[in-house]
């Protein structure tokens, strides 16, 4: 008996002996790279920095994530130390990141540097984790983690609240510019996760009624520097 | 008649009836036409953009054997293990064994409809795993003993105080009316299993040759949290989801997320590539992808309905449809439901059995509006009652289409015919013809005319 690997590849051929007609399309569909073809199509992203950031203000609103714009690092790390306090959070797990040890040093709760030793239930414990990021598309609202730049898989996942620090010059306009970054910056070596986060978490299983913070954070906070 | 057309017309009878049922569908329903309206409208061309998606699946479909391989050779480069399954036993064989050299007892499950085709679940238990479902719709639905009432929105048929009651019988929490304490019911109650799960098994929404990843959409966080905690990662996934280019998912996410859902982008889209690497904290030790075919090739081979494989599972073509809004999911007995699940289920599970779905549409044409891939969904319905007429036609097909052939071909017989027909019209209101009942329980024959339309024409030009 053939391997079904053999198999499946003989069934595949076989099958596309018969050629499909190609499909009538108006536009310029299949000039080789999809977010070419469709930019002018797909929803705005903005044409210059200050444009993006516009719309990634309106779309996170719409999502309900909490945008908050400050203009350095000190006062990051003032408004993170502020929601702390009024969230009274009491743990809170953060990424080991040049950009993030200093404001997690001025929180007042236990502050713990997760992906120093990773222990699945003491995450689960926390109040907040908190992350960089690789990018954030303005077109969509949606911030882009990896397993590499956001302290591994669950960080951004499992506490109840997921805070993002990011400088605004890491916003880009639109999902193809988020995915071209990626490969650039991780060339053959892509982290084993790259995960687009629009919003928090949310379900709309029982009655299309829309509840958030299903399994993963209920809420969604974007620090935006400069 | 099959069983599968004998229970569907029975169903679908029980279900067109229940006006509270249909009601509270459509109501469920329209906060997703709204949003999807309103998402649309941010395209400055959807209909431009619909095309670019679907010559993205396209080429890759229409190429599937170099795409396949290309991603294949990418995976395992990253450090995943594939494993071929010609059919769903081989694939349950696959996904036992895994289990079992793993020394497993715990299962977490994020929503994956393959693993609905390949009935995994009853499989996995058998063998005495526990396996929980994490998506909040699927768990209630695991809890039920019932299947998905509709492929994205799994019990959207459910009431909230049917749900209470079950999670108080199965839970013990107590009863409640609220939505949202319903859903943290769940939420508390699923955190502690994904810690202690030892396998997660996910789906996979496309895979990418270029970079050998694989995507996962998702909008609770279930399925970050099912392919972050467990030491092994499986992932299942029909061999047609596969596409080119990591830049095409720059249309395909958001498309899916808007048609289907009336969302943006759908909150979590997650691209997995691989175990856990070096100097990475945290993931599983094992990343396997099991690629089914389960007669996915024998739909490749038809080139007319191969555009049925580009189909990236939205749910839109069900959440337009009037034959799914009035019969409902369940009664289509099938894994994949409404328009989409109609066309393919005959492919994938025999015409004889299952032809009767093509008969399951109004040929309005709504589910091919919405598709964001533009498959041809109401004329593939058609395609399939035209296979099966010819593949087994009926004595009717054979009588009504010979002797339609024998009249049409003389005119002096056609006329005559029409003659007769008019002037028997009224009558045959009463006839007790068995293909006729159905229709005219609920209608009446219009009248005929005193004339046929060729003496009309005639009497016009004299
Ligand atoms: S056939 Fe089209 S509309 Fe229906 S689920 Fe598939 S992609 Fe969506």
């Amino acid at each position: 008996m053939s391997d079904a690997r053999s198999d499946i590849f003989a069934r595949i051929r076989e099958a596309l002996k018969v050629k499909a007609p190609k499909p009538h399309l108006k536009g310029d569909a299949n000039a080789g790279k999809s977010s070419v073809a469709a930019k002018p199509w797909l929803p705005e992203g903005g044409d210059d920095a200050e444009g993006s950031l516009l719309i990634l203000a309106e779309q996170l609103a719409k999502l309900k994530a909490v945008l908050i714009r400050v203009p350095d690092r000190a006062s990051a790390s003032k408004a993170l130390a502020n929601l702390s306090l009024s969230k009274k959070w009491k743990k809170v797990a953060f990424h080991g990141h040049e950009l993030l040890r200093p404001i997690a040093a001025g929180l007042s709760c236990e502050t713990w540097e997760a992906d120093a030793s990773f222990d699945k239930q003491r995450l689960e414990g926390c109040d907040a984790g908190i992350t960089t990021c690789e990018s954030i598309v303005a077109q969509l609202g949606s911030i882009l983690v990896s397993s590499a730049t956001s302290g591994g898989r669950a960080l951004s996942v499992l506490p109840h609240v997921h805070v993002v620090v990011a400088e605004a010059a890491q916003v880009v306009p639109d999902l193809g510019a988020a995915l071209a970054l990626a490969r650039a910056r991780h060339g053959e070596q892509l982290p084993s996760m790259l995960s687009f986060i629009t919003g928090p978490s949310r379900t709309g299983d029982i009655e299309r009624i829309l509840v958030l913070g299903a399994h993963g954070p209920k809420e969604l906070y974007l620090i935006l520097i400069g | 008649m099959s069983d599968a057309k004998s229970i569907f017309l029975k169903d679908a009878t029980v279900n067109a009836a229940d006006g509270d049922q249909r009601a509270f569908i459509r109501k469920a329903l329209g906060g997703y036409y709204t949003n999807r309206d309103l998402q649309k409208a941010r395209y400055r061309d959807w209909e431009m953009a619909r095309d670019v998606a679907s010559m993205a699946k396209w080429t890759a479909v229409n190429d599937l054997a170099n795409v396949l391989e290309k991603f294949v050779g990418n995976f395992e480069r990253n450090g995943g293990v594939v494993h071929w399954a010609r059919d769903a036993a081989e694939a349950r064989a696959i996904i036992l064994k895994i289990a079992e050299d793993a020394n497993a007892k715990a299962i977490v499950k994020s929503k994956c409809m393959t693993s609905e085709e390949i009935h995994l679940n009853d499989a996995l238990e058998k063998a005495g795993y526990g396996v929980v479902e994490s998506d909040l719709g699927e768990f209630i639905q695991q809890l039920r003993g019932e299947a998905p009432y509709h492929f994205v929105f799994p019990c959207m048929h459910v009431k909230r105080e049917a749900i209470s009651e079950l999670f108080t019988k199965h839970l013990g929490t107590a009863p409640t009316d609220s939505p949202e304490e319903l859903t943290m019911i769940a939420r508390r109650h699923l955190r502690q299993l994904y810690i202690d799960a030892d396998i997660g098994i996910t789906g996979a929404n496309f895979l990418i040759a270029e970079t050998g990843q694989i995507s996962i959409t998702e909008n609770e966080g279930n399925a970050r949290l099912t392919a972050a905690l467990p030491r092994i990662h499986i992932a299942l996934s029909g061999i047609e989801k596969v596409v080119n280019y990591l830049d095409d998912l720059s249309v395909l996410l958001p498309m899916l997320a808007t048609a289907g859902a009336g969302q943006p982008m759908t909150c979590y889209n997650t691209l997995y590539s691989g175990p856990r690497k070096k100097g990475e904290c945290d993931g599983p030790e094992q990343f396997h992808l099991v690629l089914l075919d389960n007669a996915r090739t024998r739909l490749l081979a038809d080139p007319e309905q191969r555009d049925a494989l580009h189909c990236i599972r939205c749910g839109a073509c069900l959440n337009v449809c009037p034959i799914f809004k009035n019969i409902g999911g369940l009664a289509y007995g099938t894994t994949y439901q409404g328009p989409i699940g109609s066309v393919i289920t005959p492919h994938l599970r025999g015409l004889k059995q299952w032809n009767h779905l093509s008969g399951a549409s109004s040929l309005c044409g709504a589910c091919t509006d919405a598709c964001p891939v533009r498959i041809d969904l109401h004329h593939h319905l058609l395609h399939n009652r035209r296979n099966a007429a010819k593949e087994s036609p009926t004595l009717f097909d054979r009588l009504f289409h010979n002797g339609f052939n024998f009249v049409i071909k003389r005119p002096w017989l056609f006329a005559a015919g029409g003659r007769i027909f008019r002037a028997t019209l009224p009558f045959l209101q009463k006839l007790p013809l068995p293909y006729m009942r159905a229709w005219m329980k609920t209608r009446d024959l219009p009248k005929a005319p005193s004339q046929s339309f060729r003496d009309q024409w005639k009497n016009q030009n004299v």
